[in-house]
């Protein structure tokens, strides 16, 4: 634990190197501050020796002091405020860079690490995470260190005064962090409880109104509000205690501080009336010992702090870390204009080890043929895809197009080669014409245009409130998901590249735009060769080469007559069970 | 604000002590001071050891004292605090629940839930941060303003100025750099929809090539974000320095004047001390004030929210026919008719055109009714009329010879089981999840229902069967699992009416058959009415509604429909392409 907490305490230092010279002065300037800052109760005490009783005032002595004061006071604020801003510089930065590294990550990761992560972990990585890492390592490390010079300071200044009285306050002080960290070890469980018990809340809230429509429609409300009572009463009770209890700690060590000033303040008049120090002293010893616990309390609060933004710091390391996808060799071929023979030389992949998926697989697709995948729901077919187009890599055997391995060409040669509408519409925050330009920046407002109406999808963009130049939110926002799925086939329509995939691509759009689009879709794949993922047994029934797929599997290969053909077989089950209820209805 | 304090009524008592003892503490505080001045000018001065033993008593009885007042405000501001927030998140749940669709639609569900979880928070700590500091650090600032009048009005007088000086200063900085943080958070937004973003379209980012572009769109955003930071922070740095001048500045003045009062034998020594260490406490309570107001701040503009929400009443006001009444009313009815939609139009609220025009049609008991039509149709809307999620705009619609809206809700409700589009599961076992439909379902009655959904399979496959934990939105089934559990959970109701909307999208083509087959299979006098795109799906149907742009295009059975409906001929050879030769085929073959 302490060994990883080095490694990554090394990893932050690395970043905040850029920075040194700001991290210089930083320090510089805060040892600085620290000690400007202590001089002044000296000097206050020694004003206030001046000050000794009617006719007994030292007016020459005094003014010296004060002027003393008004350069130092001016000298600390504009210490402060370079010492702030330089902080501030580092802190910032060193968060940019990081972000930036994250993101730059992002693009390299492989997809299976995107798949199999929780996006909304993956966000809180790169925007919490590093937010908390920066202000508590950064911030908590000036901290730290102006509070150590503050204490040594302060000691050093009440030592040069006076010894005994001094004793007094660092006995008595480690006796607030020792009230505050008993508080805190008392309160850790109560907080725990309460936190939990706010997480369960939270997932019930999230769930009950996440789907307030099913809730309504069963009529279930008094259930669910007899829940949602039961936790918050649990709730209420776990959160008074955790929060009173925690905020004892300010009244207690505040209390410990007044005992300190009750001691220094008797201690010193007995000193006083011996002689040994001055009324002024005694005032400077006061308001030292009014300081002294503060960078106590501070230090112990940053010490927790600096624990979690550790963490944070830990867990976006460890996304910058990550693997990233396999490397493009030196050499790797670029795909130009490929005639779009592929062919699968067994393949063999799986999304993880213990489960097999696709085993030995062969298939030889000739340039401008139609491969459909069908299959029962969930049975994999998108993992052909996610080879296809090398977001996953084949554990063994080979794919390769034009006679050339995927792994033995640039990634992005391959992926400008193949057009690709998938199942789920994604669609950037933008105006229309980013979205349908993103294959092909350069195009003209005719292209645009001619590909939006190719995909009936010129009317609906018409129709809105800017046309083309409408701002949709990040997933689209208002528009149906049919809409959406129009969106990124005009996409695609746009830069027809020599190979397309279409996954699912009219499952959202009612038959009859369905019809529309499949004669575009025809003209778009003559001479080119096609992959299509869909339900639709209509769509598929005219392709080349049909694969049926079965929990992962490819259990049968060939076109609709042979499969059709075949006795028993997968697919024709399938394909007449939508014919049986046709023919029942027809008896 | 306002109407949210009736949450704290329950709480009068601890929300009037908590900031009354808080200032008990205050003024104890504020005699510290008067007391160290006492023992200079007097024990020292004097030599007297024990009065000066005396006044050290009373210091420390002074801190116990506080100790004891502060401890008891926690308490009570604690307790006043949570109770608000447990009472007010309990009312805010119920009101939502019974905010109808309407509603629903247009406040949305994130925002819903951040309303009820952080915002909720952030008002509790608010409450509790008033409680105990608002009056608090005020009091602090102006009794050490009072103290110093006691001690020396000249002296006081450079307190009066340094005040609204440290006031100015303090709350002009934060005026100033609130907005800008708005700014910062907008930018910090800002990155963080991009990064939401390219998660979620990683695939299409990679097909089309983007990355690099992405990156720099990162790149440039991210550096927007510094500027602002950067900007911000030197503003808001300036805090520090500045009112340290102030203060600083102030006691030099202090110092000064103390010397020529003293000199002149009006005050002594002992008070100068005591004028100093006023002025030091005064700077520790504004900074605390400031970032009280800044969390008071958040914490209004959250209370706010959450009163924007109680402000919206539900549109649709329950009916009062119950169960008894419409026993009576249905004792000698004798049509046959189920559901009648009379001339029924709709208009979402804020959705300018009607969305269904005109619907009228009836549906009768035991019948089985298919409605077809495009993407966008207005399928949905039908059926959304029926257990009355929204009001229809005209027209009335009638369910078993009463119109909906004269209805007690929950007995409309329970009449009918609804399976949605969206497959939605909840938490819980198979068999909680079930028992949704019909609390009081015997065990026979969920394993009819599993096996007329077709979901018995691989129900039995799963560890545990009816006690298999379902995780939170079905994440451990696949959809065409939780499709099946959802009508599985419609069917345990054993409802009047049964609506299936579109529920077997994710569903083959030959399980959809099988399960519509065994619904067809159960013999009871239910009437299904099921919404679909797909023509196989519907075609079996008694009596089949071809929607249309809102409108009905068409009613009729498969066979009236193909002959003459143009529209439904369109949806059917879509999908049947062969099927024109087929037909012909067959009746060659007969």
């Amino acid at each position: 634990m302490k060994e990883m907490n080095q490694e990554i305490l090394k990893k932050v230092l690395d970043h905040i190197g850029k920075y040194k010279i700001f991290l210089f002065f930083s320090i510089v300037l805060a040892a600085i501050s620290v000690i400007l800052t202590l001089y002044i109760p000296i000097l206050t005490g020694q004003a206030v020796d001046c000050i000794l009783g009617p006719s007994a005032v030292d007016f020459d002595g005094i003014l010296d002091i004060l002027k003393k004061m008004a350069v130092i006071i001016v000298l600390t604020a504009l210490v402060q405020w370079v010492m702030n801003a330089c902080n501030n510089k580092i802190a910032y930065q060193v968060v940019r860079d990081v972000r930036d590294e994250a993101f730059k990550k992002l693009q390299i990761l492989p997809l299976k690490y995107i798949d199999g992560h929780s996006h909304g972990d993956i966000v809180s990585r790169v925007i919490a995470d590093v937010d908390q890492f920066s202000d508590g390592l950064l911030m908590g490390f000036t901290q730290l260190f102006t509070g150590v010079v503050t204490i040594i300071g302060t000691l050093v200044f009440m030592f040069s005064i006076n010894v005994s009285t001094t004793v007094v306050v660092v006995i008595l002080t480690p006796l607030s962090f020792f009230i505050a960290g008993f508080i805190a070890k008392r309160t850790f469980s109560m907080s725990k409880l309460q936190s939990e018990t706010r997480g369960e809340q939270t997932a019930l809230i999230d769930e009950m109104i996440g789907n307030e429509k099913v809730v309504k429609a069963f009529g279930h409300e008094p259930q669910v509000m007899e829940k949602f009572t039961e936790i918050n009463d649990r709730l209420q009770k776990a959160s008074v205690k955790a929060i009173f209890f925690s905020s004892l700690t300010n009244p207690c060590t505040r209390f410990v501080n007044s005992l300190v000033y009750a001691g220094v303040g008797i201690l010193g008049a007995f000193l006083a009336i011996k002689g040994y120090i001055s009324v002024g002293q005694l005032t400077s010893f006061l308001s030292y010992a009014n300081q002294y616990t503060k960078p106590f309390n501070e230090i112990s609060g940053v010490v927790t702090e600096l624990q979690t933004a550790l963490a944070c710091a830990g867990r976006v390391f460890e996304f910058i870390e990550e693997e990233p996808q396999m490397a493009e060799p030196d050499n790797a071929a670029v795909l130009q204009a490929p005639k779009g023979s592929i062919s699968m030389q067994n393949v063999c992949f799986s999304y993880n080890p213990d489960q097999k998926l696709i085993q030995n697989f062969n298939l030889e697709v000739k340039p401008g043929q139609r491969v459909a995948i069908v299959g029962p729901t969930g049975c994999g077919k998108t993992t052909v895809i996610n080879l296809l187009m090398r977001f996953y890599d084949v554990n063994s055997g080979s794919i390769r197009i034009d006679g050339i391995d995927l792994r033995n060409m640039t990634r992005k040669s391959l992926r400008e080669s193949f057009g690709m509408v998938l199942q789920e519409t994604w669609l950037h925050a933008g105006t229309i014409r980013e979205n349908i330009v993103m294959g092909k920046p350069d195009a003209t407002d005719d292209e645009v245009i001619a590909a939006a109406k190719a995909a009936h999808a010129h009317s609906f963009i018409k129709r809105l409130p800017m046309g083309y130049d409408t701002v949709i939110t990040e997933d689209g926002g208002s528009l149906s998901q049919g809409q959406k799925q129009l969106l990124c086939i005009t996409r695609v329509m746009l830069c027809l590249p020599p190979m397309l995939i279409l996954d699912e691509a009219t499952s959202s759009i009612d038959t009859r735009t369905e019809i529309k689009i499949s004669q575009a879709f025809n003209t778009m794949m003559k001479g080119r060769t096609s992959f299509i993922v869909a339900h639709r047994l209509s769509t598929i029934r005219e392709a080349d080469i049909i694969l049926v797929m079965k929990d992962g599997n490819i259990i049968e290969q060939g076109n609709h007559e042979t499969l059709l053909g075949k006795e028993g077989g997968f697919y024709a089950k399938l394909y007449n069970s939508q014919f049986e209820a046709v023919s029942g209805c027809d008896a | 604000m306002k109407s949210l304090l009736k949450y704290i009524k329950d709480y009068k008592k601890e929300s009037i002590l908590a900031p009354l003892f808080k200032m008990l503490e205050a003024s104890f505080e504020l005699m510290v001071p008067l007391v160290m001045a006492a023992i200079i000018d007097n024990g020292i001065a004097g030599s007297d050891t024990p009065y000066i033993l005396k006044m050290g008593a009373v210091l420390v009885l002074l801190a116990a004292v506080g100790l004891a007042s502060s401890v008891t405000a926690q308490y009570f501001s604690a307790k006043a605090a949570v109770g608000f927030a447990t009472k007010l998140r309990s009312a805010l749940f119920s009101h939502i629940q019974g905010l109808s669709y309407t509603e629903l639609d247009t406040i949305g569900t994130s925002t819903l839930i951040t309303r009820m979880t952080s915002d909720v928070n952030q008002i509790q700590n608010g409450v509790n941060l008033t409680l105990r500091l608002l009056l608090r650090s005020p009091f602090i600032v102006f009794g050490a303003m009072v103290m110093a009048f006691t001690v020396d009005v000249r002296a006081a007088l450079i307190f009066v100025v340094t005040i609204p000086l440290l006031a100015v200063v303090v709350f002009g900085i934060m005026l100033v750099s609130m907005p800008l943080y708005k700014k910062v958070q907008a930018a910090l937004d800002k990155i963080l929809g991009r990064t939401r973003e390219n998660l979620a379209g990683a695939r299409v980012i990679r097909a089309f090539c983007k990355e690099e572009s992405e990156t720099a769109d990162f790149e440039q955003e991210n550096e927007l974000l510094l500027n602002t930071q950067v900007f911000v922070g030197k503003i808001s740095a300036a805090m520090n320095p500045v009112t340290y001048i102030i203060i600083n500045i102030a006691l030099v003045v202090l110092l000064w004047t103390g010397a020529v009062r003293v000199d002149n034998g009006i005050i002594t020594q002992g008070e100068v001390v005591a004028l100093v260490n006023y002025m030091s406490q005064i700077l520790v309570e504004l900074v605390k004030m400031a970032n009280l107001i800044i969390q008071l701040t958040k914490a209004l503009a959250c209370a706010k929210r959450v009163e924007g929400i109680f402000e919206i009443t539900s549109s649709m006001k329950s009916g009062t026919f119950n169960k008894y009444d419409i026993e009576i009313l249905n004792e000698d009815k004798e049509d046959d008719a189920m559901i009648i939609f009379h001339h029924v139009s709709l208009t979402y609220s804020g959705g300018g055109d009607e969305s269904l025009t005109d619907i009228d049609f009836v549906v009768n008991k035991g019948e089985t009714v298919g409605i077809i039509g495009g993407t966008g149709s207005g399928k949905t809307s039908v059926v959304n009329l029926i257990p009355r999620f929204y009001d229809a705009t005209k027209g009335h619609v009638i369910v078993d010879g009463i119109k909906v809206i004269d209805y007690e809700i929950p007995v409309l409700r329970e009449k009918i089981g609804v399976v949605p589009q969206k497959a939605v599961l909840f938490k819980g076992t198979i068999r909680e999840n079930l028992l949704w439909g019909n609390e009081h379902a015997s065990e026979q009655d969920i394993e009819d229902a599993l096996r007329i959904s077709q979901a018995k399979e691989f129900v039995d496959t799963k560890e545990g069967r009816l006690d298999f934990m379902i995780a939170q939105g079905g994440k451990n089934l696949s959809g065409g699992q939780k499709q099946r559990l959802t009508i599985a959970r419609a069917i345990v109701r054993k409802p009047d009416i049964l609506i299936l909307d579109d529920s077997a999208s994710a569903l083959d083509f030959a399980t959809d058959a099988k399960l519509r087959a065994a619904v067809k299979d159960m013999g009871n006098d239910m009437t299904v009415i099921i919404v679909s795109q797909r023509a196989a799906s519907i075609m079996f149907a008694d009596k089949i509604v071809v929607m249309d742009d809102g409108a009905v295009a068409g009613i009729g059975t498969h066979e009236q429909l193909l002959a003459d409906n143009k529209i439904y001929q369109e949806i059917y050879y879509s999908q049947f392409p062969d099927k024109k030769a087929n037909a012909a085929n067959e009746q060659a073959r007969r």
